[in-house]
């Protein structure tokens, strides 16, 4: 319990210092939204028409006292308004979500997919003995380092010149939404898929050299045994602190690919609030991924207890021993 | 065929023989090829007319031509030359993802060294610092980052750089702590050795070789989010020929000119994807 | 906890009894003779090669072993002798880069049908592992899966060969637990490793080896992990089960000590070929090869292997450390109540004498080393090193100077010195820390003291992974020395060393004390080792001090009922248990002139699990 009690009170913390930080880098800095926006001398405001506009948004008060009703309003769910369109932030990004959702799920379904694939393949141990095999194991071995050094955008772009241009698979205009999903899927997912696969591939490799695995090949296990009962929990231990950092993959993803594939979504609301530098768009969509990424990792920190024994204890420190160097 | 899967797991060296290093290593030819095309994306950064006699913004021929022995990579809407424009482009990518690296390798590193050797509430503070800067998403962060310097692609560098100071001091430290726990830490301090000298003479140098791995790592990290942050059109203006833009110039002629966006970015490719292999073996070297 | 024979499966009562004469006649001879039974395994002419970047290497060359049934055959050797290569081979488990190149490997049933296993298709050896051959893995932490319940591990070799039937593994689960002597084997089955101690992990493994009752154990240095005592009950357990189920045992141990006391026929491996094989009896009272012969002698179990004249304090000096009343917390995160790691222990050395703290894992004698050195203040307590009181002197200038009093000589060689240092630098470093000479006269004594310890000096120049551990220990040693301590703790200093390089340092430390007139901290979990170099000693158990004295009267007459289970777990000795009478016959003829002790524990040693089992749950 104190582990748990521990580990919420930590997210917490670092939400409330994540806040800070976005609201110093988003509000306080840059100085005053009204002005960026009204204070354009084309517009031909008075000084005082400016006033008194700021004074209707509440931009003449001191920092603080901005920050802390800032802060309270987020809290209600009040996310403040769009400087560009004067919309409420919370509207715009409740129509971005679906499409961004749905594209955001798929690609993280097909990574995962893609990445335990080769992972499995490029690990298993009866790949070892043939020539052509091991060729196979290489290869596969070198994909992820491959696919983490491709840019996102230049994906998209190759996959609509291959897949819709040269090969005419994917219509580019007037797509259903199943097909014009396929493309930015598969954009997204290579770039989650190859950190993911690197992890499994590492951590599988450690286990499968750990004494116990051996052991278990002594009393007769076969490969797909060993893989299906001792390496597959072992090995999705590490992967799983990729949980938080697959997130924020995800999140840069789906701005890149809504921007190359130009679909309507958070990652698009997103790079126009940069381009028009529509702060308080910005602000809310840091805010918002930064909980959801506290949040993915509070859970896997609570996860992973569960899965591991060892870490259920209280004073849960790694097991030392002093046989480890004299057997050596 | 490679040579790692030679590893001798169960091999008879037992510990009384002296491990001979595999030095050797450092030399297989994927790491040489890396070498190569990094020193090539360098040499082309540093001294771009050695390698193209075009000027990377001036119009040298017929507009979208593909490629030929003249035009290696063909020309663009506006009959500029792709090759001169990828070779001068690599001055902008490199120098800001150097930039980027040097923002978060000394930052990080400081704060990690910091919080690994003086502990206590000093490191909590510091780390909680990390945990924070984590946790916000890397674009997101960098975005923010952009927002308030500014547009180009030096903001874009710092900005890129701000979102790798988590993981250089996250490494830093953890690299400072399991050095400064080892025996030969504590011999020195038994030998009447101050926390000073210690640490310049033991814990330093011993910490610098994943740290320095990660820094080539995140060379090609950088040079790819720079290259995202000048496709969102964040980066340089046009026409500076930075990479990122350069792909982003050549979308809209992707139905006919597909030289225009496939061949800056295999370049972008191989050049990241050199920096990746040879992190690795600087990392293998040094656990070999 | 007693044995539970009738709890036995009656299939194991197929088995033919040992067959002791057998197990005599047998070792030698592969005699093709029909009227000799074959053994159970027979290995001729093995080899072993590994691919390796700098081309073949041959591990194994051309050995030969046979194991008899309900007999056990010790393959003995130093690290890289290729015992470990030898015995994956019988199992068809080498590396993925090595490979049996020649000879051969055959098993045969009680049925008398000989299997060659050389060249076995991977589907036949599958079958064979775990149910004709099962396997004692070396390091119980890390040889069971650690996310996994013990039932579900040891349930393991049952489910793989195809039982199918969910209660009846568990009740096969249960029964072999409690075959192998753990308390409460349901409740043990539903915990994970890391809640089990060594030595109950290690019954575990056994448990699971024994599960579809294999004809052939091979124990890879099944005890070499855990404490002396453990390590006694465990090899106690793994005769216990061969008596009663007929398997034969291949054992490879790196203790000849231990091979001496277990094993009907030795062989002595060295470089991939075999020295010497033979009987027990046999090899260790008149031993042909050279190598076996300096094997037996650099046992400190077996043999005197440090001729050293006991130091006798000078009448009317002060002893020169003086440690009272010590007693050491360390606060545990998430529980109030602070772990005791060292509760009153108070003891006195006198100048250029050896005290020991000898006592096994847990037992505070590393903390209380530590706290001489000046490395730990004590909770509460005094150390007095001359008239320095080491517990008052912070953190700063004072302490600084102290340690040029006091130096900590590691366990490990391969830890203690710094991979990027050159060995002058190494041994400079506490010269420049004290600012002691000038370059020139820094380098002339690290030249020195690597003279002094017996080092080529052309090793100056070298970085420590050029050098083997014997030598990175002499380096250790050497800068140890460079300040001209008073004292010097040796924490485990031989304990990670092969047996004749364990020897050579001993004899070097021996030397240097009467050069130097040093006074030791001797701190060590092996009482035979103690016994030949120390003067006095204190024996600890976890954190109380059980004995102290001198090492004559606590070792011969030991007062406390711990000192005499350590005393009789050393191997080697003689053991109310079994039938081992040959280590009786070899110590009358090698005439060893330390005193043996008189008794083991009444009721056996065996009893001493129980203690260690405690603790770790």
């Amino acid at each position: 319990m104190a582990y748990v009690r521990r580990r919420i009170g930590g997210a917490l913390l670092v939400l409330v210092l994540a806040f800070i930080a976005a609201y110093i880098l988003l509000a306080a800095l840059p100085g005053d939204a009204v002005l960026a926006r009204y204070g354009n001398p084309d517009l031909g405001l008075t000084a005082a028409q400016l006033a008194e506009i700021r004074a209707a948004y509440g931009a003449d008060r001191p920092q603080l006292v901005q920050f802390f009703e800032t802060a309270g309003s987020f809290l209600r769910g009040d996310l403040g308004y769009s400087i560009q369109s004067g919309a409420a932030v919370s509207a715009l990004l409740a129509e971005a979500l679906p499409s961004t959702l749905t594209l955001a799920a798929l690609g993280l379904v097909s990574a995962v997919a893609l990445a335990v694939a080769i992972a499995i393949t490029a690990t298993h141990p009866g790949l070892r003995g043939h020539r052509a095999a091991r060729a196979l194991r290489n290869l596969l071995r070198g994909l992820p380092p491959l696919m983490v050094s491709l840019p996102v955008f230049w994906i998209g772009i190759v996959l609509i010149q291959v897949f819709s241009f040269q090969l005419g698979l994917v219509p580019v205009l007037n797509a259903g939404p199943i097909e014009s999903l396929i493309l930015p899927v598969a954009t997204l997912a290579i770039p989650i898929a190859a950190p993911l696969a690197q992890v499994l591939i590492r951590s599988i490799d450690e286990v499968l050299a750990q004494p116990f695995v051996s052991v278990a090949r002594a009393r007769g296990a076969t490969n797909t045994w060993l893989l299906s009962r001792t390496v597959a929990r072992n090995a999705v231990l590490p992967a799983l602190t990729m949980a938080g950092l697959l997130f924020g993959e995800l999140v840069g993803g789906a701005v890149v690919t809504e921007a190359v594939f130009g679909r309507m979504g958070v990652g698009q609301l997103t790079a126009q609030a940069v381009a028009a530098r529509d702060t308080p768009v910005l602000l809310a969509v840091v805010v918002i991924s930064t909980v959801v990424f506290v949040l993915i990792n509070l859970v896997v920190d609570l996860l992973y207890p569960v899965l591991d024994a060892r870490l259920r204890r209280s004073d849960a420190a790694a097991p030392t021993r002093r046989a480890a160097v004299a057997v050596r | 065929m490679s040579a790692q899967t030679l590893t001798p797991s169960g091999a008879p060296a037992g510990s009384g023989a002296p491990a001979r290093a595999p030095r050797l290593s450092a030399l297989r030819p994927g790491v040489v090829l890396s070498a190569l095309v990094l020193l090539t994306a360098l040499a082309w950064a540093l001294l771009p007319g050695v390698f193209t006699a075009q000027s990377p913004t001036a119009s040298v021929g017929a507009s979208l031509q593909a490629p030929s022995a003249e035009f290696w990579f063909g020309t663009d809407a506006t009959g500029r030359d792709v090759f001169a424009r990828v070779v001068h482009g690599a001055s902008h990518s490199i120098t800001a993802a150097v930039v980027a690296v040097a923002v978060g390798l000394v930052v990080g590193t400081t704060l990690g060294v910091i919080a690994g050797s003086v502990g206590g509430f000093v490191e909590e503070a510091l780390m909680r610092l990390v945990d924070m800067l984590l946790a916000i998403p890397g674009l997101l962060l960098s975005l923010s980052v952009v927002i308030l310097l500014g547009f180009g692609t030096t903001n874009a560098a710092i900005a890129v750089g701000i979102t790798s100071i988590a993981t250089f001091a996250r490494l830093s430290r953890s690299r400072v702590i399991s050095v400064r726990r080892s025996e030969y830490v504590e011999a020195a301090f038994g030998s009447g050795g101050t926390l000073p000298a210690i640490l310049w003479r033991h814990i330093l140098p011993n910490s610098a070789a994943p740290v320095i791995a990660l820094a080539a790592l995140q060379l090609g990290s950088a040079i790819l989010q720079i290259s995202t942050l000048g496709f969102l059109g964040y980066g340089a203006p046009p026409p500076t020929p930075e990479w990122g833009l350069l792909i982003a110039e050549g979308r809209d002629y992707v139905a006919t000119a597909w030289w225009l966006t496939l061949l800056p970015g295999l370049v972008v490719a191989a050049v990241v994807l050199a920096t990746n292999r040879l992190s690795s073996a600087i990392g293998q070297g040094e656990s070999a | 906890m007693t044995t539970h024979h009738e709890t036995w499966t009656p299939e194991q009562l197929e088995h033919p009894a040992r067959p002791e004469s057998a197990a005599h006649t047998e070792q030698s001879g592969q005699s093709e003779h029909s009227a000799q039974p074959q053994p159970l395994l027979d290995v001729t002419g093995l080899r072993i090669a590994y691919r390796t970047r700098r081309g073949q290497v041959e591990a194994v060359r051309g050995i030969d072993l046979s194991v008899a049934r309900g007999s056990v055959t010790a393959l003995v050797g130093e690290s890289g002798s290729g015992k470990s290569s030898a015995a994956q081979a019988v199992i068809g488990l080498l590396a993925e880069n090595g490979a049996v190149t020649g000879g051969s490997i055959a098993l045969t049933g009680a049925d008398g049908v000989r299997e060659e296993l050389v060249g076995l298709p991977e589907r036949a050896w599958r079958e064979l592992r775990g149910t004709r051959i099962g396997l004692i893995p070396q390091d119980p932490t890390s040889s069971l899966d650690p996310v996994r319940t013990i039932g579900a591990s040891v349930g393991d070799p049952l489910r793989i060969h195809g039982w199918r039937d969910r209660e009846r593994i568990e009740a096969r689960v249960i029964e072999l637990l409690e075959r192998v002597g753990l308390d409460d084997p349901a409740t043990r089955a539903r915990q994970y490793p890391h809640e089990l101690s060594g030595g109950m992990r290690q019954r575990v493994l056994i448990a699971a080896a024994l599960a579809l009752e294999p004809e052939l154990l091979i124990a890879d240095e099944p005890t070499s992990a855990l404490d002396v005592t453990v390590q006694a009950t465990v090899l106690d357990l793994i005769d216990e089960l061969r008596v009663a189920t007929g398997a034969g045992v291949l054992l490879i141990t790196h203790d000849l000590a231990v091979a001496a006391d277990r094993a009907d026929t030795l062989v002595v491996l060295r470089g991939g070929t075999v020295e010497e094989a033979g009987p027990t009896g046999k090899v260790l009272a008149a031993p042909s090869a050279e190598y076996t012969r300096t094997l037996l002698s650099d046992a400190p179990s077996l043999r005197q292997i440090v001729d050293r004249a006991p130091h006798r304090p000078t009448a009317g000096e002060a002893p020169l450390v003086r440690v009272r009343d010590l007693r050491q917390e360390f606060h545990r995160r998430g529980s109030g109540e602070p772990f005791v790691a060292v509760d009153d222990v108070s003891f006195e050395i006198p100048r250029g004498t050896t005290h020991a703290l000898v006592g096994e894992s847990g037992s505070g004698k590393t903390t209380t080393g530590r706290a001489i050195a000046g490395f730990r203040a004590p909770t509460a307590g005094s150390v007095l090193v001359g008239d320095t009181e080491v517990t008052q002197l912070g953190t700063g200038k004072r302490l600084r100077e102290f340690r040029s009093t006091v130096q900590l000589v590691h366990q490990n060689p391969f830890g203690s010195l710094d991979p990027r240092q050159s060995i002058s630098a190494i041994l400079e470093e506490p010269l420049r820390n004290t600012r002691r000479g000038n370059r020139a006269e820094r380098r002339s004594a690290a030249l020195h003291h690597l003279e002094l310890v017996a080092l080529p000096l052309e090793v100056a120049s070298r970085r420590p992974r050029e050098l083997s551990g014997g030598q990175r220990q002499r380096v250790a040693i050497a800068r140890a020395l460079i300040l001209q301590p008073e004292v010097v703790v040796l924490d485990e200093a031989v304990s990670a060393l092969d047996v004749t390089v364990q020897a050579q340092i001993l004899r070097l430390l021996a030397r240097l004390q009467d050069e130097l007139a040093l006074t030791y901290v001797f701190i060590s979990h092996d009482l035979a080792v103690v016994r030949q170099v120390a003067d006095t000693v204190t024996v600890m158990r976890r954190g109380q001090q059980v004995e102290s004295g001198e090492v004559g009267r606590v070792l011969e007459d030991p007062h406390h009922e711990y000192t005499r289970q350590l005393l009789a777990a050393i191997p080697g000795t003689e053991r109310a248990w079994g039938h081992h009478h040959r280590a009786t016959t070899d110590r009358a003829e090698s005439g060893r002139s330390t005193p043996v002790p008189h008794e083991s524990a009444p009721g056996g040693h065996r009893r001493t699990a129980s203690s260690e089992e405690i603790t770790a749950s």
